[in-house]
Order: C-alpha cells, then structure tokens, then sequence
C-alpha cells in the first residue's frame, strides 16, 4: 500500500490551465489521441436532452390538452388550482389564469434530474464538456467543481428525491383512478390506464435507484450486521442503483409518452382502447 | 501469425520530445507491453518504459494507447486492426521523465496525507472482530492496484495541473471512503474529505470507473457515498439537528 511509498521527491508546478500540457509533462499538443468516436455519446446526450426540454417546455406552458376523462398528464400532475382541468385532485388555491398550473409543481421534478448523481455526469459531459469524454481535453480555463456557488447546491439532491417520492405516491394515485371510466364507475381499463401505471411505476424505479436514497436507506451506516433490514434494503436498492442510468433515461421517455398520449386523447386525436 | 504493425511512441524528457513511428513484427497472442519491449531489443535500445509482473497485478506500464489510459501488458494486440496505427505515449497528468516514462509522486505524496486506519480498542480476549458484510464495501477498494490510470484520466488534475494543490485525485477519495466504511475505524474523515482532499472538485463524470484495469466501481461505490457522508456532515439541516437532539451520533 502507498504507506510505504516513498516521499519529498518530485514537485507540482502550476500548469496553464487551459487543457494544455503543462511545464513538465510529455510535449503532446494534440487534444486528445483518442481514435474512437469519442463525440457520439454527448452528441447524442445533447439532442435527446434538448428535444425532452423543448418538448415538455412546450407542454408545460401550453396550458391545455392534459386533461382526458379519466386521465391527466403526468407534467400536470397533481394539479392543485381551481384552474385544473377536470378534479383529479384536491385544489388548493385559484392562481392567475395565464400561469399553466403545471408550472407550480414542475420545479420538483425538474430538480430531482437537474441534482440526481447520473444526470450530472451526463449534462456535465455533454453540455459543459467537462470533460467532454474521458481522457479528452476540456476547453475551460478554470475548473472548480462542485466546490461553490450555483454547483455546490448540488448537495441538496435528498431533499428532491423526498419530493419525488410524494410525487411517485401521486402518480401511482392518479393511475389507480383511471380504473374508473368517464362517468366515475370502478371497473375500467384502457390503453391510458396501463400508460399512466407503467408511468408511475418508471418514475418510482427511478427514484428508488437514486444514490441518495442508497445512502438513506443503508449506506450511512458502518455496521450493516447490526442492522439486517436495512441492510437488505440497502442490498436491493444497489441493485437498482447499478441501473439508475437505464431508469433514468427509460423513465424520461415515459413521462414524455404518457403526456404525449393523453394530449392526443385530449386533442380528439386519438380515442383510447379500452379494455373493459 | 504475424504482420508488421506501425506504431507511434512518444520519446522525449521533460524538455521537449515527439512520437516517433516505428514498423514491428507483432505475433499472435501478444499484448502491447510485448511489442514495446520488442521494440527495446530490435530498434530502439534506450527506450525508457517501466514495467514489472507482465500480470495487470503491480501497475507499472501505465500509459496511454490511443489516447485511452490503459495498462500495456493488458492491451492485447488483438484489439487493433493489423493496419491500424498503435499511438502509446506516457501518462499525461505527471512530470514525463524519459519517453514513456512519468514521476508519479504526487500519488505518493497524496497517499501520505490520509488520515490512517486507527481501529477502536481491541476486545476483552484481545482480538478485533467484524462481520464479512461490514467490511466487504471497504474490500473492494482494496483491489486497488495503484496504477494511476484514474488520476491520469480524472480531468480535474488532467486539465488543471493548478488543482493538485487543491484535489488530491479519485483513488484517494476511495481510499478514504474505504477507511471511512470500514467497521472498526474511529477516525471521521468528512471533514478532511471535503476540506483537505478536495471531494467537491469531483463532479463525478465517471472517468477512473471506466479506466480502472479491476474494475472497482470508483465513482458508483466511493466517491458518491463519500459525498452523501459528507452531505450528512455538512449540507443536510434534518441530520445535523439530529446529531444536536442525540438522533445521531455527533461527530
């Protein structure tokens, strides 16, 4: 171990910063030698992003077609004011009519991606090209990390990730009411229904898999022996956190399908194939 | 069979250098580190390159092929094309001492800042006793073979030679991750972490997880529980009045 490794000697001289071989290194001025097509993996993370924030961007401000008896668009969802269309949940207060009412609730959601430990990696890479790929040169001149101000509020990841477990109740809430048809009887299934359910389950997988909830549920402790639930809670969520990535992107498209549906419903587009 | 292969060596020292483009037999079933040293005894004899068990087990031929940190006596030939062009060139983020060759000390002087194992009393038999399942997160940090590839390909010290003063690289978050699981140690090392080792600089875009020739899950089982302890510690009001109410332990 490096315990034993020996000290004092070499030195660190500060470089230029700017991805360029520093005083000392190897004289290589390529910015990466990497033959593969390093490029493919943030292009792509940038396109599908950019389409899921246009579209649900789009979605949230139309302030319309999200509501389809008896299914509501999980961007809208739950929806609070007396604005609501339909009366899927309680209503709390009446706000101005040109604010979308999903536009009060969407900052939860949003949050849980925009801190969640995957989606840094990704926005990290592929947006801020730092790095872009690995071994491959960033072009800032200065890096700090999460270190500071906005980045070190990246920290505050749990507290979404228990806003995102309400929200997971409430979708799951939501798609057990579609088992009632337009006139409010039990005993109705359509298309939507099993959309809306897959939905929720999606988004809970998602949330369950989260790096914060691993350390919640068993991570934080040093005696797993002491504790056997937990740490079978802890065993199953890793297992589920190996698979955070995949949730995280199959649930992105989820949510987006499941609006997209109910906005064609809604529209007269389409109607819903209804089981029983 | 055989085929000559084209490859490209970085040769040079700390005043200047470039990649040189040699043609060498390669056979089957040989790995780059084979090549190199074949390259040593036919062409070029005072190639500097630093290798030792031929095994990927002691980290020494470190370096970079293609662009990608990777170990030289674990990257087959097999993987290239035969008309392919093989670039190997030293570690980019060390002081290059000769050719492929790099002082890599800065590890070394990281290692010796860690706060060491100090375990809690021994029993009243005097032995220490923990369970498999405790210590078994720590052990896998103990594959660890110390080849610096994840210090060599992490951008915050790739990039920004001015951060080794700040951030002391993703093996030693590990390190101290693995000290900071491990059931018997009584040493609390968030704030060090966070503090003296820089683990804020992480922005845990996963580049020692994909280079690590043992596969040690760095960022997914290290450094991201190591920010949430710290998290605990430092940024998360509901534990911090917790520990002040006696909910949690203080420290």
């Amino acid at each position: 171990m490096t315990a034993t490794a020996p000290r004092g000697t070499g030195g660190v001289i500060p470089g230029r910063g700017d991805g360029g071989p520093a005083p000392r290194r190897a004289a290589i001025p390529e910015r990466t030698l990497r033959t593969d097509r390093w490029w493919v993996q943030p292009l792509v993370t940038v396109v599908v992003l950019v389409l899921f924030i246009a579209y649900s961007t789009f979605r949230a401000f139309q302030n319309a077609h999200y509501y389809a008896t008896p299914y509501i668009s999980p961007f809208y969802s739950p929806c609070i004011t007396t604005r609501c269309e339909g009366d899927s949940f309680p209503e709390f207060f009446t706000g101005p009519s040109w604010i979308s009412p999903a536009i009060y609730i969407l900052v939860l959601p949003l949050g849980i991606r925009l801190t969640c430990y995957y989606y840094r990696k990704a926005y990290y890479r592929s947006f801020w090209l730092s790095p872009p790929a690995c071994a491959v040169a960033e072009p800032h001149r200065r890096y700090t990390g999460e270190t500071r101000l906005p980045l070190v509020g990246q920290n505050i990841h749990r507290y979404f990730l228990y806003a995102a477990l309400v929200f997971n109740v409430i979708l799951f809430y939501e798609a057990f009411r579609s088992f009632r048809d337009e006139t409010g009887e039990w005993g109705h299934m359509g298309l939507g229904t099993l959309i809306l359910l897959a939905n929720a389950v999606l988004l809970f997988m998602y949330s369950i898999s989260c790096h914060s909830c691993r350390h919640i549920v068993g991570g934080r402790l040093n005696h797993f022996s002491a504790h056997p639930l937990r740490y079978k809670a802890w065993t199953w969520v890793s297992k589920q956190n190996a698979r955070h990535m995949q949730y995280a992107w199959i649930s992105l498209f989820g949510v987006a399908f499941a609006d997209f549906y109910v906005f064609l419903l809604a529209t007269g587009t389409i109607t819903d194939l209804r089981f029983f | 069979m055989s085929y000559d292969a084209t490859f490209r060596v970085w040769r040079g020292d700390a005043d200047g250098g470039g990649l040189q483009t040699f043609t060498v037999a390669v056979n089957e079933g040989e790995v780059v580190l084979d090549v190199i040293h074949r390259l040593q005894s036919t062409q070029a004899g005072d190639l500097a390159v630093r290798w030792n068990c031929k095994a990927g087990k002691c980290g020494s031929c470190s370096a970079e092929i293609n662009g990608r940190p990777r170990l030289l006596c674990m990257t087959r030939m097999s993987t290239f094309g035969e008309a392919e062009t093989v670039t190997v060139t030293p570690l980019r983020t060390f002081p290059v001492i000769r050719d492929l060759v790099t002082d890599v000390s800065f590890n070394y002087e990281q290692a010796a800042r860690i706060p060491a194992f100090t375990p809690k009393p021994r029993e009243a038999d005097g032995n220490h006793r923990m369970q498999q399942v405790d210590v078994e997160r720590s052990q896998e940090f103990r594959k660890c073979i110390e080849c610096w590839l994840c210090q060599d390909t992490c951008h915050v010290l790739r990039d920004h030679e001015e951060n080794k003063a700040a951030f002391s690289g993703p093996r030693f978050l590990i390190r101290l991750a693995e000290l900071d699981m491990h059931p018997l140690d009584t040493v609390d090392r968030r704030d060090a972490a966070q503090d003296d080792f820089g683990l804020g600089y992480c922005n845990i875009t996963k580049c020692c997880s994909e280079v690590c020739p043992e596969g040690i899950h760095l960022t997914d089982n290290g450094i991201i529980p190591l920010k949430e302890r710290v998290v605990d510690r430092r940024f998360d009001p509901l534990t911090w009045l917790g520990s002040k109410i006696g909910r949690r332990p203080k420290g």
